[in-house]
């Protein structure tokens, strides 16, 4: 147990002693975000009835935040251990597989939680926004920065460049966020878009994030829940089997 | 008596370079023993594959009894390696890294060994510096600290003294006899034959994947009739192999 909160704690701090980085810059790049489309967007028609466009702006900027950093948490620091060869000192080590997953999912868990609570919390002076079903807003939060850290160690297992991992961040992790429902509901895209969105695990974290805060959503919580929970469950099976293997990390 | 480290039939290809071919090798506890060969030879493989960094192709290998596939957290637990490359982690001191290191063994008060450590490898007036302000030696010795921290009764030194000066090159062996001394079993490769030949009892040489010789250093000294065990290997790697005697 040691040896997975040893893992876990140096894992937070890693991020941690570079917090103008990892919290403090995607904070900023998200009020950005908010102030310039709840502006540009204000005098537009509400999303749901008797919902300002910055009410429901904000739980989805604040989840496209969360699932953007978990991700790179996990990600980058895998990858840029393998890079710089001192995953050698983890790889030594007697951590089981389940070890080394959790501590990277949990610290990926720990700084997308921490940088949507700040993100949150900023916006709301400018926004209030109601919480009405706070357990929603715990469930989807850690489920969604769970499904993502499982993704990023995913990422840095196979990565074994920098430009590999940007392209998991280009072509992977930022369309499917971009396209997730975070900027509107999918129920203003034309069918076949509404359709596709339905195949992204994005969408229904930010969806079911939302319903949190909001009390409405596209789709019911409980969907969302059900097929969230599967995505990370694949999704941890797959790393977790990564893992055991050893691929890509012992040759 | 279990001995410290146990290879049978390790075989390790990379595409199509056969790295090691079926090696068999026993190391006793307490011994302090040298790996030597030239680049490529396949000692950092071995060093590899019995460090859980490598899988093999077949073959069985152990460490104190351990097998390294089955039992890998016993024989991590029993193993200490000193890795060849000069690699660090730049977000953290000195100490930080050794108590990171301590702590992914499961230990949780180990703040006198690593002061032990520290000072046995003059790093204690940089124990609270980062890691990227160090110079390489001083990095080198970092990496040898870490390999240390969790007290392993084996102790795995691939080029350890790479890149550094010669007062703690004296020092550092010092201490390593010191552990030998206290029990631990040393397993050394280097490029530096005057150091294997001074402290290692016992010596194999690779060439190509395979162990060309295996013997104490003393016997390949006189079975060669040459001053030096740098002779010895020169020899060896000209002439071919000589059988070992254990």
């Amino acid at each position: 147990m040691r040896g997975f909160l040893t893992l876990f704690f140096k894992e937070v701090l890693r991020f941690w002693k570079v917090s103008l980085q990892t919290v403090l810059a995607p904070l900023i790049s998200t009020l950005l975000y908010l102030l310039v489309f709840s502006h540009v967007m204000a005098d537009h028609a509400e999303v749901y009835p008797g919902v300002s466009y910055a009410a429901f702006l904000v739980p989805g900027l604040a989840m496209m935040s969360m699932l953007q950093n978990a991700f790179a948490n996990s990600s980058s620091s895998l990858v840029q251990s393998k890079v710089t060869g001192n995953l050698v000192f983890v790889l030594l080590t007697p951590l089981s597989h389940w070890e080394f997953y959790w501590a990277y999912v949990l610290a990926a868990v720990v700084r997308g939680v921490l940088v949507g609570s700040v993100v949150v919390l900023t916006a709301w002076f400018f926004f209030p926004i109601p919480g009405k079903a706070p357990l929603w807003i715990m469930v989807f939060a850690l489920l969604a920065t769970i499904m993502s850290g499982s993704l990023g160690v995913l990422a840095g297992i196979w990565a074994e460049k920098f430009d590999q991992m940007a392209a998991w961040q280009n072509f992977i992790v930022l369309p499917l966020t971009f396209l997730s429902g975070a900027f509107y509901s999918i129920h203003s895209l034309p069918s076949f878009w509404n359709a596709l969105s339905r195949f992204n695990p994005f969408f229904y974290v930010i969806d079911g994030f939302r319903y949190g805060f909001l009390g409405g959503s596209d789709v019911s919580p409980w969907e969302s829940l059900l097929i969230v929970g599967s995505a990370c469950l694949a999704l941890s099976w797959t790393t977790l089997a990564l893992l055991r293997s050893g691929w890509r990390l012992r040759t | 008596m279990t001995a410290a480290i146990e290879i049978h039939g390790a075989d390790k290809h990379f595409g199509t370079v056969h790295a090691l071919r079926s090696v068999d090798l026993t190391v006793e506890a307490g011994d302090f023993f040298g790996l030597l060969g030239p680049n490529g030879a396949g000692k950092t493989t071995l060093i590899n594959l019995l460090a859980g960094l490598s899988v093999p192709d077949a073959g069985t290998l152990k460490v104190m009894g351990f097998d390294v596939a089955r039992d890998y957290q016993q024989a991590r637990r029993n193993l200490g390696v000193v890795p060849q490359e000069l690699v660090f982690d730049p977000f953290f001191t000195v100490r930080e890294a050794l108590e990171i290191q301590s702590g992914y063994f499961g230990l949780a008060r180990n703040d006198d060994w690593i002061d032990d450590i520290l000072h046995n490898l003059q790093l204690a007036d940089k124990a609270h510096a980062n890691m990227r302000t160090l110079s390489g030696g001083m990095k080198r010795r970092v990496l040898i600290a870490q390999a240390l921290v969790h007290r392993p009764p084996v102790i795995v030194l691939d080029e350890p003294t790479a890149g550094v000066d010669v007062e703690l090159r004296q020092s550092l062996w010092k201490f390593i006899q010191r552990l030998n001394r206290e029990g631990h079993t040393i397993l050394l490769t280097t490029h530096y034959l005057e150091e294997a030949e001074s402290l290692c009892r016992r010596v194999a040489i690779l060439k190509q994947g395979q162990i060309v010789a295996l013997d104490t250093t003393q016997h390949l000294l006189q079975s060669r009739a040459l001053g030096s065990l740098e002779d010895v290997f020169v020899a060896i790697m000209r002439d071919g192999g000589i059988k070992a005697r254990a």
